[in-house]
């Protein structure tokens, strides 16, 4: 799980306790390929698409549907990674501290820019992406693509790909990795 | 536990570890095409400079916008202190204007540490030099520039273990020696003294490291030089007998660089007297002078530490 999602969870610095296997690790190749395929499909092709993968649990998923699009259209897809910290619009109400690094190394300029995460949730991580990516130019398009989309959401987004919709209470916990994702909540 | 940076030598390895780290993330930020983040938007800091300078206080200028947070100049030399007002009252005066952060440089040793004590947790205060004691952002900015020669970044355990220090030069008046000392020997780095003995600190307890008034002898076993300003401004003319005698001894002097290992990496908090703490040509033509490395990854480790106090919601330990 990704190391942001445990520390914004209350209680904060609790244990992650799965309760139900939403899906497997076969269900999720298959979420990801038929994304790769929705990818290619909608944008007619790869050209200009660049995968952004927010940190920190967007990155492994990022590189599955990087080589999934290899896979499929022979393309290697451009990846950066991307730690939306310092954009975020609670800075200052809670802590709030840079994860992981930054690195996108081309001009987004022009690009189809797919935003990769893997959880969905109440939308504020990915507003301040939208605004963390103009600082690396302007780009054609910016779509999402998300495992999960569990709902709760503050803000007017939604997802172009998703691998599976997963209605949650706000409570719960959801636990996106390649070996499967897990719902269940976090206890002290 | 502290809203405040005053000093290195008052904070634990592990603190000044998460601020060379934090800094790693913005270097990254300075090398955007657009080098600006909202972190600190709505944010205010005031720049309280008792003492001249030009450097730090552009650095600590820019890295704030670069965070995108207000910043206003106290004018100390046309201020109300200058009729008269207590350093108090003005403090409070500046508080009550609804100011974030004070960032202040000032002559005499440990008064950025008073004010942080009488404005205690409502906000956050930032030591840029104060007079012999402390200048905790150039210790900072000088152990990243060395990590990330060595290392490429400083990464989340920072450590210039291995690496043989000297500070060379009027290390007895100068703040940025005593907080280079706190970050190089928390980092774990072997630290050399070099100075004239009149030059040399006189609170020696205070100092557990090697002190030698011999250049050339310790040269050959340094990593780095990392050379102090004479500071006509703070000694008497009497202090150092002769400047040529300093060079001859000190200086990296064109027939000493030429006697100096390639690898040998160069630091200096500026500005640099040229001809007298290194040479035109050695400066201009050297490979590892680091100076304008110095310069610019100050800018990322002040943009750390403001984003530290005033964004990230967690306080220094």
């Amino acid at each position: 799980m990704a190391d942001r999602e445990r520390r914004m969870t209350p209680p904060y610095g609790g244990v992650f306790v799965a309760r139900t296997t939403v899906l497997d690790a076969a269900q999720v190749h298959r979420a990801l390929t038929r994304i790769s395929h929705e990818i290619i499909e909608r944008n007619q092709g790869l050209e200009d698409v660049v995968l952004v993968a927010l940190q920190t649990g967007g990155v492994e998923i990022a590189r599955l549907l990087s080589r999934l699009l290899f896979e499929i259209d022979g393309v290697d897809v451009p990846t950066g990674t991307l730690d939306v910290a310092l954009y975020r619009d609670d800075i200052g109400l809670r802590p709030v501290m840079p994860e992981a690094e930054t690195d996108i190394q081309i001009d987004l300029g022009g690009k189809i820019v797919v935003l990769v995460d893997d959880v969905l949730f109440t939308g504020r991580t990915i507003r301040a992406a939208l605004d963390a990516l103009t600082d690396f130019g302007r780009p054609r398009a910016v779509q999402l693509a998300v495992v999960i989309d569990r709902g709760h959401r503050e803000l007017p987004i939604r997802p172009d790909f998703v691998g599976k919709n997963l209605p949650t209470r706000r409570d719960e916990v959801v636990d996106v990795n390649p070996e499967g994702v897990l719902l269940g909540e976090m206890r002290k | 536990m502290s809203k405040h940076l005053i000093n290195l030598a008052d904070i634990d390895r592990d603190a000044i570890r998460e601020l060379l780290h934090l800094t790693d993330r913005f270097v990254e930020v300075s090398q955007r095409p657009i080098p600006k983040v909202p972190a600190l938007r709505g944010r205010t800091i005031a720049m309280i400079f008792f003492e001249d300078s030009t450097r730090t206080r552009m650095s600590f200028d820019l890295a704030a916008k670069r965070l995108s947070a207000d910043v206003i100049d106290f004018p100390t030399h046309t201020s109300s202190l200058s009729k008269g007002e207590s350093l108090q009252d003005t403090v409070d005066t500046i508080r009550a204007l609804g100011v974030d952060a004070l960032v202040i440089r000032h002559a005499s040793d440990g008064l950025p540490g008073e004010v942080a004590e009488a404005v205690g947790e409502t906000i956050s205060v930032i030591n840029a030099g104060d007079g012999l004691n402390a200048h905790p952002t150039q210790g900072l900015l000088d152990a990243y520039t060395l990590c990330q020669h060595f290392h490429g970044t400083a990464g989340s355990e920072a450590s210039l273990s291995g690496i043989h220090i000297g500070i060379v030069g009027d290390v007895k008046h100068s703040r940025v020696a005593r907080s280079d000392l706190a970050a190089y020997r928390s980092l774990g780095a072997k630290v050399t003294i070099v100075a004239p003995p009149e030059l040399q600190p006189t609170d020696l307890d205070d100092w557990p490291v090697d002190i030698t008034d011999d250049l050339d002898a310790v040269l050959p076993s340094l990593d780095v030089v990392g050379l102090l300003r004479i500071q006509k401004e703070r000694m008497d003319e009497t202090v150092v007998s002769s400047i040529d005698d300093y060079i001859e001894r000190y200086g990296v002097t064109e027939t000493r660089a030429n006697k100096m290992n390639d690898n040998l990496v160069i630091l200096h908090p500026g500005p640099v007297n040229r001809g007298i703490e290194i040479a035109d040509t050695v400066l201009d033509k050297r490979a590892n002078v680091l100076i304008n490395q110095q310069v610019t990854n100050g800018v990322a480790v002040r943009m750390a530490v403001l984003f530290r106090l005033l964004g990230s919601g967690i306080e220094i330990d």
